[in-house]
């Protein structure tokens, strides 16, 4: 059988390798070719070396985007992860309607980062005016406030049904036992719960950790990086080194900083997997 | 202890109650004020319900679906989406039969490489990708479905081999033997086999397809089509005065069909996004 499709190669392989090739692997080398030039357009591209990394790395609006976005990472990781989890937890109890809850809280996911993002920013602009607090586009702190409560608001749903699957997949004697042993809700939660739903929660934060260091949409229609780049997070500042300015260096610094942050986000995800990962149990 | 219990589960279901409400309202005032009246619309009065003032009924909706090119936009919107996830379906699932049932070194670089591209982040190939798809015209919404076969096929084809390992391969043998050839077992075994997954990736591809902003944003050749996220930021983006009223009826506009198009298929979102988390 094997022999069979390997002949039909053409038809099952081809096409999805073919538009991969144009779509992911072509630009990506040339991309990291890039990275070491001078450039406008990629015919007129010159050689020079690590010159573009060099500037990158004492970019200072990079590394306070760097900052910025970690900062960000770490705040909404765990606020996502801690609140999707108990909402999780309180769904999976017998709550009355929990079908309508779970409806609700996943519908944000649906809707775009850009739309989203506007939503917030009237929203938000509204009740800082109200509360006559500078608006977003004036204070990063709140624009980082903003940010958090938006990616909140968005992406709770979204973890709190891989938990939901996670707890439901939990035997029921697991638990019925420890009762009947005499623990208390803590230590089921604990000693039973936590540890069961750990491959859950290596996804959902592999996910969230992601999502917040690509985090792109959102913060260009929240705050667009506002005050004078402070709210930039680094997806943004790659596109404004790329797109908000002309000469022939910036283009080149653009494509240095891409493939470092490329890097920053596939170290981060490794390591994060390796650990949660370490931490699983076998049921 | 069971008084005790009642407590506690009234309290949580009030405490979900008011989550429920903080989830609704931002969606709710876009709403309410896309009933408004443009000069009714300002800081102060945002958070009121129309009244007999400032009610214009579904006056900005008719004025966003005449004048802002939102008819427009919609429609790229949903070619792109629809050849895309079409597109994305039938190569990727095919790739995936090849690369489950055929041990060799290209089923296992290509894997390896779609796992690879799930992390990359856009950014690493905005300029390049916007550039190679401008030389090969690829740059208008009936074509860029190829780019987003390529861009897309990561997650799809992690997802379809996931499943297929689990098919028993004899379901297959058995329909070789009795004279199908590749595509005949593809098309009429794995296929309706496979229909779970089908719908799984179906939503999340498409989830991501119907609000990618910069991709589009980057490729299109930006006078001449705009999808509707490039329509909300060029909306907003540009200076001066924003007509609030048509903007959020635009943007009502844009999230009801998804609402009312999740509230259908919610048993079958949920799945899928179950099924897709898998990775990791």
């Amino acid at each position: 059988m094997e022999k069979a499709i390997r002949r039909y190669w053409p038809v099952f392989v081809l096409p999805t390798l073919a538009a991969f090739s144009v779509g992911f692997i072509y630009p990506f080398v040339q991309g990291l070719y890039l990275s070491f030039c001078k450039f406008t357009t990629i015919k007129k591209a010159t050689f020079i070396g690590f010159g573009n990394y060099a500037y990158a790395f004492q970019d200072e609006s990079f590394w306070h985007s760097f900052w910025f976005t970690a900062l960000f990472t770490v705040v909404s990781t765990v606020l996502i992860n801690v609140i999707a989890f108990a909402i999780a937890l309180a769904l999976t109890n017998k709550i009355k309607g929990s079908n309508v809850f779970r409806t609700v809280f996943f519908m944000p996911n649906l809707i775009g980062g850009i739309v989203l993002g506007y939503i917030w920013q009237i929203l938000l602009n509204c009740v800082l005016s109200l509360m006559e607090k500078p608006l977003l586009a004036l204070n990063a702190t709140y624009g980082f406030i903003g940010l958090t409560i938006l990616m909140c608001w968005q992406q709770i749903g979204y973890m709190m049904i891989i938990y939901i699957a996670g707890l439901q997949s939990i035997p029921d004697d697991y638990i019925e036992a420890a009762k009947i042993d005499g623990a208390t809700t803590g230590q089921i939660l604990f000693k039973i719960k936590i540890p069961n739903v750990m491959p859950s929660i290596t996804i959902c934060s592999f996910l969230t950790i992601t999502n917040g260091f690509k985090l792109f949409d959102q913060n260009l229609a929240l705050t667009g990086g506002e005050p004078a780049h402070a709210s930039e997070m680094l997806a943004l500042n790659i596109y404004n080194t790329f797109y908000s300015r002309s000469g022939a260096q910036w283009k080149g610094y653009g494509q240095a900083k891409a493939v470092i942050f490329c890097i920053m986000v596939i170290l981060i995800s490794m390591i994060q997997l390796k650990i949660t990962k370490s931490k699983e149990v076998q049921q | 202890m069971k008084a005790k219990e009642k407590v506690a589960r009234a309290i949580v279901f009030v405490v979900l109650c008011i989550l429920t409400l903080f989830w609704i309202y931002p969606v709710f005032m876009i709403l309410i004020n896309s009933l408004k009246g443009d000069k009714y619309i300002n800081t102060d009065t945002v958070f009121q319900l129309p009244n007999a003032v400032s009610f214009t009924g579904f006056s900005n909706y008719l004025d966003a679906l005449s004048s802002k090119g939102f008819a427009a936009a919609f429609g790229y919107s949903l070619v792109i989406t629809v050849s895309s996830a079409v597109l994305i379906l039938l190569c990727t699932s095919m790739c995936a039969w090849y690369i489950t049932r055929v041990h060799g070194i290209l089923s296992k670089v290509c894997y390896a490489l779609f796992v690879f591209s799930m992390v990359v982040p856009f950014q690493m190939l905005m300029f390049t990708l916007a550039s190679t798809a401008d030389r090969i015209d690829l740059d208008t919404p009936y074509n860029i479905c190829i780019i987003y076969l390529g861009f897309g096929a990561g997650l799809a084809v992690f997802m379809f081999t996931g499943f297929m390992k689990s098919i028993p391969l004899e379901i297959e043998e058995a329909a070789m033997i009795d004279g199908c050839n590749p595509l005949q077992t593809f098309f009429q075994i794995v296929l309706p086999i496979l229909k779970p997954t089908l719908i799984s990736v179906t939503i999340l591809e498409t989830m991501w397809l119907w609000n990618d902003y910069l991709l589009p944003y980057l490729v299109l050749d930006r006078k001449k089509y705009m999808t509707i996220p490039i329509l909300i930021q060029y909306f907003r983006g540009s200076y001066g005065h924003v007509e609030m009223g048509p903007m959020m009826a635009c943007i009502m506009m844009t999230v009801i069909p998804i609402i009312i198009m999740y509230i259908c298929l919610q048993k079958y979102i949920i799945k899928g996004v179950i099924a897709g988390a898998v990775k990791g």
